[in-house]
């Protein structure tokens, strides 16, 4: 059986570690340069505050409702990642870690029966150890375990734990669950799907496979498997190469600065192309979307399609390009709502088509990415990122609500009354 | 986090018999090791105060805190009270959390609303010259 424990908003959850008077209260933290919300705890999204919502919009009203908002601590939240995946060692020997807040487990020798005990073990033994509060979904695949820890966070009555290991069982959630939200499926895919009349998980399940494989691919079908309980991903694996990456998102307010749609322009980038290397492949195209508020007299939406110099991975190379599209988009005087990025005319990396008069990508650039995508797989989002993410002043980040570094800093150890 | 010692050979063997003494070779002496059994469940404080001065743990000293222990009657404990962190004695018979001050009345658990206890201190460090 395969186990997935995801840790509960996690920087969220960090900030709240060595800071009792914050549990259970909205916490939000914040992105590098404080320019974005990236984490909310639970009562923080009951609040209805977004993800990726800019801070400088909401901040006295955050403030007005005692939000409790911290700049990103990235030392802290490697640190408690850490204890985590140290402390599932005790229940599994073969700890698969999937991000800093989501760790897979494969779970042999115990019997069915005991599955759910076993899962509340992880869970209570978790939260008493390292005070991290963790969703834990168990199933006989992966694509299943994530649907379970859905249900685990989703569903009042599992407690932070959801079993699914009989058919009637993963049906019945499968039922509930959109087929956007399925591991593998893409938001593009899904509008796909939707054309196809698949809307659920449990549709896609009873899909034809070989229908599929034909419209789709055979990713499609190998997570059709899963859904079925037929583990096709092991230990490790990544699934869904996807032909497009998109990331896109609506400010929390009308902006007409242009300062900050570059940050979030160059955010997107570097979230995209984190993708395109997790998935081993190049971009040769760049689109750059930027929209208007509908209301607006002066409605305006624009994009532009790039076309790279050679098919490329690098963060560096494709945040500069989208910067210049962006200034060259941009028109003053106007709101706009929203922007995104989208990668386009993906290639396999290992079966590159060469460019006779250009070298392409160099080896160099390809290392420097492994670098970067390594440590922020282990030290968390943006640990290290490209200074045009909104950075004005390298040696001044701005980090206005940081915590100490309780557990990384002598001169910041938490302080106990005596 | 994690620091690897490798042991030195005292004896050096160009040739011949290796000495016995190599045989019974020890490690160099490792405080966390010694200080520390669950380091993925334990913490670093540092003491603000003088409630506990009669168990020696003075304002500054270093806190060493085990997570994963279940506390016990009599143990020095770390808890949160009404959200704040506070060393006090577990009294468990007479369900109370007690200083080691006579400045400072027991506190009965119950009175407050919200108390979790968050620790075990299984050592304090005292600095007799400032670090």
């Amino acid at each position: 059986m395969f186990c997935l424990v995801d840790c509960n908003s996690f920087y969220a959850s960090c900030e709240q570690v060595f800071r009792p008077d914050l549990r259970n209260k909205p916490v939000v933290v914040l992105s590098n340069n404080d320019c974005f919300i990236v984490a909310r705890s639970a009562q923080a999204k009951a609040m209805g505050i977004g993800d990726l919502q800019t801070v400088f919009d909401i901040k006295s009203w955050l403030q007005q409702q005692n939000v409790a908002i911290f700049s990103s601590n990235y030392p802290l939240y490697g640190d408690l990642s850490a204890r985590v995946m140290e402390t599932l060692n005790l229940f599994s020997s073969r700890v698969e870690i999937y991000s800093i807040d989501e760790m897979f487990l494969y779970l042999e020798d115990i019997n069915n029966q005991s599955m759910n005990d076993y899962g509340h073990k992880i869970k209570t033994t978790l939260y008493k150890h390292t005070a991290m509060p963790v969703g834990v979904g168990i199933a006989p695949t992966k694509t299943l375990a994530k649907l379970a820890n859905r249900a685990a966070k989703s569903i009042p009555k599992c407690e932070g734990v959801c079993v699914l290991d009989t058919p009637k069982k993963w049906d019945w959630m499968k039922k509930r669950t959109p087929v956007n939200k399925v591991w593998g499926i893409s938001s593009r895919f899904s509008a796909r799907l939707a054309d196809v009349n698949i809307y659920t998980a449990l549709e896609l399940a009873n899909a034809d496979p070989k229908f599929i494989r034909r419209y789709f691919n055979v990713c499609v079908e190998r997570i059709i498997a899963e859904l079925n309980g037929h583990a096709c991903l092991s230990l490790e694996e990544i699934p869904a190469v996807k032909k497009q990456i998109y990331c896109s998102r609506s400010f929390a307010s009308k902006t007409t600065r242009l300062q900050t749609i570059l940050d979030a322009v160059s955010l997107y980038v570097a979230r995209a192309c984190e993708k395109l290397r997790a998935q081993q492949s190049l971009s040769a195209s760049l689109q750059i979307l930027l929209y208007a508020a509908t209301y607006e007299n002066n409605y305006y939406n624009s994009h532009r399609v790039i076309q790279l110099p050679y098919p490329s991975d690098d963060t560096r190379l494709i945040s500069g390009i989208a910067r210049t599209a962006v200034q060259h988009l941009f028109k003053p005087g106007i709101a706009y709502m929203k922007a995104g990025v989208g990668l386009l005319n993906l290639s396999d990396k290992k079966h590159q088509q060469l460019d006779m008069f250009h070298p392409g990508q160099s080896a160099k650039t390809d290392q420097l990415m492994m670098v970067m995508d390594k440590i922020n797989k282990i030290h968390g989002k943006n640990t290290i990122y490209v200074a045009a993410e909104g950075v004005h002043k390298k040696w001044a980040m701005r980090q206005a609500w940081r915590s100490p570094s309780y557990t990384t800093q002598w001169h910041e150890l938490p302080e106990i009354q005596c | 986090m994690k620091t690897y010692r490798l042991p030195l050979f005292i004896h050096s063997v160009p040739a011949g018999f290796p000495s016995p003494a190599d045989d019974y070779l020890d490690r160099s002496l490792d405080l966390n090791t010694y200080l520390i059994k669950h380091p993925a469940a334990s913490y670093l404080a540092r003491a603000k105060g003088d409630s506990m001065e009669g168990c020696g743990i003075f304002d500054g000293d270093l806190l060493i805190v085990d997570r994963s222990l279940e506390a016990q009657h009599g143990q020095i404990i770390i808890a949160a009270l009404d959200g704040q962190l506070t060393c006090k004695i577990l009294d468990k018979s007479k369900q109370c959390l007690l200083s080691a001050n006579k400045n400072y009345a027991p506190i009965r658990i119950g009175e407050f609303s919200d108390l979790i206890i968050e620790g075990v201190v299984i050592h304090s460090v005292r600095h007799h010259v400032i670090p």
